[in-house]
């Protein structure tokens, strides 16, 4: 014990608030591999909240919940693609565009849900595992989740990196008139890439309102995605980074809610503030190693691509 | 089938077109949405955008236009200058919140001396705060080449908790029983911004939006820092030879745009919310962006498309309290029209040609 916080329990939960955040990082992540930068997280997170929630509460399955959070992220994410990949609308714009949609909407339809408990989620039963001392409650106490969120690591990384799938996705994102001379269809790439980084927003939306709070408050994402995107910068593109870089911000979140109820005698509202004004340090330190996020960054991204032929 | 051509420039017609085009398009939109909510499509696009204006309550609303319409236009064009030079400064909201809360601590520190000079002062006061709120992005960006988008969003939030301090702590009303929020200034003529025409809605804010456009259009049409900024959004390798310098550009925008929005806030404050209080911001800095794009990131075009937006939000008020539409369908319905219009751009830059049958 450290002035009333428990180590053990501070690792267990910095698992537990990373994965809304490690979700919507590693499909960002992918997105932004393809090219694309889709400013929409925040939008897509929360639809996927207010859509998992309500699945959830209608059919009273958390897991079926979870896919309706990973389909409204996706839908809304369409939107993003039609703009971006159709219509040839600036990239920057349309993602703003996305986020005060999906907040206006997701408050229209999160209406008849406020102050409902969804269906619980149990924790994935490891037996003799979870009763290890000080290790069980870190490793093996979570909900299916949690292991989800780091397998997607991993396989994310897996795929960009050893697969010819990854391969191309790369390669429409560091030069897509390149790809296009070699006969890839750069636009639908993106496309699914956009669709694969909508559902993982929609998903990390959906364990907030289902497990992390759980319940419908307006504006439940309180900024989630942006540190995601935050997240892929600090990353410098790199899917295990990514997760260090979540964990990073769980760990920050946690303890500063922890320090909160222990009344350690920091202000509350420095607290709260903490986590953005860690966030910008991190950028800071992060874009200021001369051009090393520059060089990792995807070469194409951010530009739309028009064949002219 | 039909392909795209990419126009060898930018069509004026269309580009003037595409606004109204877009804001048709989400009236149709927006009524199958209210048709979804179970209200009557015909009567909540009336109550939303006929009503305001001549409706039965006319006289009173149109004057809450100009209340609305002032932050949203004063706000806008200060960041339509740095989005036509690719400069993405999203964190209006916070800039708004802490020139509001620098503005009026000012007025607040003198309490409750009279004297003329004490609102001009706050006013000067208001725009340093969000300028200088502005320059943390605007330095990690020329300092450190940090991506200004998520710095200026991440201050939205950090001036958020330090409003709640402000309303509860330091700034709170010494007479308001421990009740959150500073004193009015209402009560305090010195530093009030008032109405200047009794049911105009025009108050100082007002009158800066006004003086605000006419300044951006002279300084875009007439001034060399307006041709730096057009040539940078356009043509960023020619503006590097033009020897535009990009760090000075950075820190103009951001600042002219802080300092807008910083003005707006100390306006709002001090004029229709009358004091700091902990959810004073209603998300201008936000809906600005919006006005700033369907005003095509001209100063006469924001002028209109901020009238227009203070419309939806005076009419999506009637509409909730006459037809209990939720209020946030007026926000879904904000955004809307900002998707429209960015879809309906393509019809700026491309000719929509039906392709060549023959094999290439």
């Amino acid at each position: 014990m450290f002035g009333g916080i428990d180590p053990t329990l501070l690792i267990a939960s910095l698992m537990v608030a990373s994965v809304p955040i490690l979700l919507a990082a590693v499909g960002e992540l992918v997105v932004e591999k393809a090219g694309v930068l889709n400013l929409g997280v925040e939008g897509m997170m929360i639809m996927g909240a207010i859509c998992g929630f309500i699945t959830a509460v209608e059919t009273g399955s958390p897991a079926l919940g979870f896919v309706g959070g990973a389909v409204g992220g996706a839908v809304l994410s369409l939107l993003f693609a039609v703009l971006t990949q159709v219509l040839q609308a600036n990239q920057v714009a349309s993602g703003l565009a996305l986020t005060l949609f999906g907040l206006g909407l997701s408050s229209l339809l999160g209406q008849g849900y406020v102050g409902i408990k969804p269906p619980l989620s149990k924790p994935v039963p490891f037996g003799p595992l979870a009763d290890i001392p000080v290790l069980g409650r870190i490793f093996f106490s979570h909900d299916a989740f949690v292991y989800m969120s780091v397998l997607s690591v991993v396989g994310v990384w897996a795929v960009l990196k050893y697969t010819r799938l990854g391969l191309i996705l790369r390669a429409v994102g560091e030069n897509h008139d390149a790809a296009h001379a070699l006969g890839y269809k750069v636009r639908r790439i993106r496309v699914l890439a956009i669709l694969f980084g909508g559902a993982m927003a929609g998903l990390g939306g959906a364990y907030l309102s289902l497990i992390r709070v759980p319940q419908w408050v307006d504006g439940i994402t309180a900024g989630a995605g942006w540190i995601a995107l935050a997240i892929v910068v600090f990353a410098a593109w790199q899917p295990w980074r990514a997760l260090l870089g979540a964990w990073l911000f769980g760990g920050i979140s946690v303890l500063q809610l922890n320090l909160q109820a222990a009344q350690a005698g920091i202000p509350v509202e420095y607290l709260s503030m903490s986590p953005y004004l860690i966030t910008i340090l991190v950028l800071v330190i992060m874009s200021s190693r001369r051009g090393r996020a520059a060089l990792s960054a995807p070469a194409c991204l951010g530009q739309n691509f028009h064949a002219a032929r | 089938m039909l392909k795209l051509e990419k126009r060898p420039s930018p069509s004026v017609f269309w580009s003037r077109a595409t606004p109204v085009l877009a804001v048709a398009l989400t009236m149709v939109a927006g009524s199958a949405m209210f048709a979804l909510l179970g209200k009557n499509p015909v009567e909540a696009i009336r109550t939303i955008f006929w009503d305001p204006l001549f409706g039965e309550f006319a006289w009173y609303l149109r004057g809450q236009l100009l209340v609305k319409a002032g932050p949203l236009i004063l706000i806008a064009v200060g960041l339509s200058l740095g989005f036509r030079a690719g400069i993405w400064n999203i964190g209006a909201e916070g800039q708004y919140i802490m020139g509001a809360i620098i503005g009026a601590a000012v007025g607040l520190a003198v309490f409750p001396t009279e004297n003329r000079l004490i609102f001009p002062l706050m006013v000067v006061a208001g725009a340093f705060g969000g300028w200088a709120w502005a320059m943390i992005p605007a330095l990690l960006k020329t300092r450190f080449n940090t991506n200004e988008i998520l710095v200026s969003l991440m201050l939205v939030y950090v001036a958020q908790t330090i409003l709640a301090m402000a309303s509860t702590g330091f700034l709170r009303n010494p007479e308001g029983a421990g009740f959150p929020g500073s004193r009015n200034f209402s009560s305090y003529p010195a530093a009030a911004n008032p109405e200047l025409i009794a049911g105009s809605g025009l108050h100082w804010g007002g009158v800066a939006a006004l003086a605000t456009v006419v300044a951006a259009y002279v300084l875009l049409q007439r001034h060399l820092f307006g041709f730096q900024v057009k040539l940078s959004g356009q043509a960023p390798r020619a503006a590097r030879f033009a020897g535009v310098k990009p760090e000075r550009l950075v820190l103009a925008c951001m600042g002219i745009a802080g300092a807008l929005a910083g003005v707006a806030g100390l306006f709002e404050v001090t004029g229709p919310a009358g004091q700091i209080s902990i959810d004073f911001n209603v998300g201008y800095g936000f809906t600005a962006i919006i006005v700033a794009f369907l005003g095509r990131l001209n100063p006469v075009g924001i002028l209109f498309a901020g009238l227009l937006m203070a419309l939806t939000y005076i009419g999506g008020e009637m509409a909730s309290t006459n037809l209990g539409l939720p209020s946030a369908a007026i926000q879904a319905f904000q955004g809307m029209l900002l998707f429209f219009l960015l879809a309906c751009d393509i019809l700026t830059n491309y000719r929509i040609v039906p392709a060549a049958k023959e094999a290439r």
